[in-house]
């Protein structure tokens, strides 16, 4: 909750900037660069602003990407059910309260802690496979 | 009331130390229980008083004074409260009125959303498995709630952690652990000294969680810390942490857990001899508890006589 706390007008507002591009990319049908994201979306957000939601999503790996020329070349990921899936885990519902509600088994991990967590379980386990 | 009516606020001042204590050193069923209801009474004893302090600016105010027929001489003679000490309690009043009912009518939806996303996954015995090469397990609550696993996840662990796993998330829904960590947030809304009392309980859900898959499963918590462990270390996502609850971590003890992250911490926990039933924690925070009932009565007591002498 603290750590959701503050701003969450403009995460909402980033979950709607990030559908509005999604929907682009999906109606395009052929991979888009951020210029011509840009210019689909007529004047409404700025070149870094597109390039910075575009990679955002890439992370979530809701986009896949192509160099093309200096830039990127973005796409939406292929599968149905991995983009049903991820709906689903709310990485598109970007309202902060939603992961609040979702009780996850493990959450992230700092570089500490995982070392610590290594250091825990002893050596001999090869956790990581 | 000159004294009584500020005590709740000060007790919430130990929600940070107790906090930590009943996180680290009670049985986590116990230690849920105890945070929630110290969260809920506390933030319930300290806005009451904060509503307190504020009528007795109020009833200064020559209009309100003259409609509940109060003789201002009197409320000025006694003074309960500094005009400013009462305009700023008015004002934190507003506050965490609005930061409790915003938080609460955002918590309700989102649970009434998930409970819609749980009624829709067909899952007839309660298990969606997502086909996601990500590692990833979540509880969905609802009517009834889902397990969601993805498939990755799935192939990181064998039959055994699986099954840890699935006691684990069910143990969240059969034990409704989403009102706990929901009332003891509405608690911290409303009084931000009670953050730490909230952020403990998200903690403990998953402690008791950890302790319960123990019991259902083989009851070996050795195999459950390692499960925790071998799925933490799969999903290694970025921190997520706030530098906020990393400096919650790092007030207290210096040992090699404080200010760490819940994964090593359950982990540590369960590796660790099981935490008994100890009585200690629930008297001193059932103690503490009272004390901020007892004291917002008397200053509610006070008032209410001091405005039958101004009324009379």
């Amino acid at each position: 909750m603290v750590a959701n706390s503050h701003e969450p007008g403009r995460r909402r507002a980033n979950g709607e900037r990030e559908a509005e591009i999604l929907a682009v990319l999906q109606e395009a049908g052929t991979p888009l660069t951020p210029g011509e994201v840009v210019e689909h979306l007529g004047d409404d957000l700025t070149y870094s602003t597109v390039v910075t939601i575009l990679s955002r999503l890439h992370t979530k790996q809701l986009l896949t990407r192509t160099p093309r020329g200096r830039a990127y070349a973005y796409s939406p990921v292929a599968d149905e059910p991995g983009l049903a899936a991820r709906r689903m885990r709310g990485v598109l519902d970007e309202r902060p309260d939603r992961e609040a509600v979702l009780t996850r088994f493990v959450d992230g991990l700092s570089s500490a802690d995982e070392e610590l967590l290594r250091h825990l379980l002893g050596p001999e386990q090869d956790l990581d496979r | 009331m000159h004294v009584a009516v500020y005590l709740p606020l000060l007790l919430s001042l130990l929600a940070a130390p107790g906090a930590r204590i009943l996180a680290e050193r009670c049985e986590p069923r116990l230690a849920t229980w105890l945070l929630t209801v110290s969260a809920v009474v506390l933030a319930a004893a300290s806005t009451a008083s904060l509503a307190l302090l504020a009528v007795t600016g109020l009833i200064r105010i020559p209009p309100l004074a003259a409609i509940g027929h109060w003789s201002l001489q009197v409320v000025q003679r006694d003074d309960p409260a500094e005009l400013s000490v009462a305009v700023v309690a008015g004002v934190l009043l507003a506050a965490a009125a609005f930061a409790a009912a915003r938080m609460m009518g955002r918590r309700v939806r989102s649970l009434a959303r998930a409970a819609l996303d749980a009624a829709c996954v067909p899952a007839p015995d309660g298990l969606m498995i997502l086909d996601d090469p990500a590692p990833d397990a979540f509880a969905l609550p609802g009517l009834p709630g889902r397990v969601v696993v993805s498939t990755g996840m799935l192939r990181v662990l064998d039959e055994g952690e699986q099954r840890i796993l699935l006691a684990h998330e069910r143990a969240h829904l059969d034990n409704h652990h989403y009102l706990f960590v929901a009332l003891a947030q509405f608690g911290a809304a409303a009084n931000p000294l009670l953050r730490p009392l909230a952020h403990a309980a998200t903690y403990t859900v998953e402690r008791w969680a950890d302790e319960r898959a123990a019991a259902i499963t083989t009851g070996d918590r050795d195999r459950v810390a390692r499960t925790v462990g071998k799925a933490a270390l799969a999903v290694r996502r970025t921190p997520a942490r706030s530098p906020v609850l990393g400096m919650i971590g790092m007030i207290g003890r210096r040992s090699p857990l404080s200010g760490a992250g819940p994964v090593p911490r359950r982990v540590a926990a369960l590796l660790a001899p099981p935490t008994g039933r100890r009585i200690a924690p629930a008297l001193i925070t059932a103690a503490v508890l009272l004390a901020a009932v007892v004291s917002t009565g008397h200053a509610a007591l006070d008032l209410h006589f001091l405005l039958e002498l101004a009324g009379a």
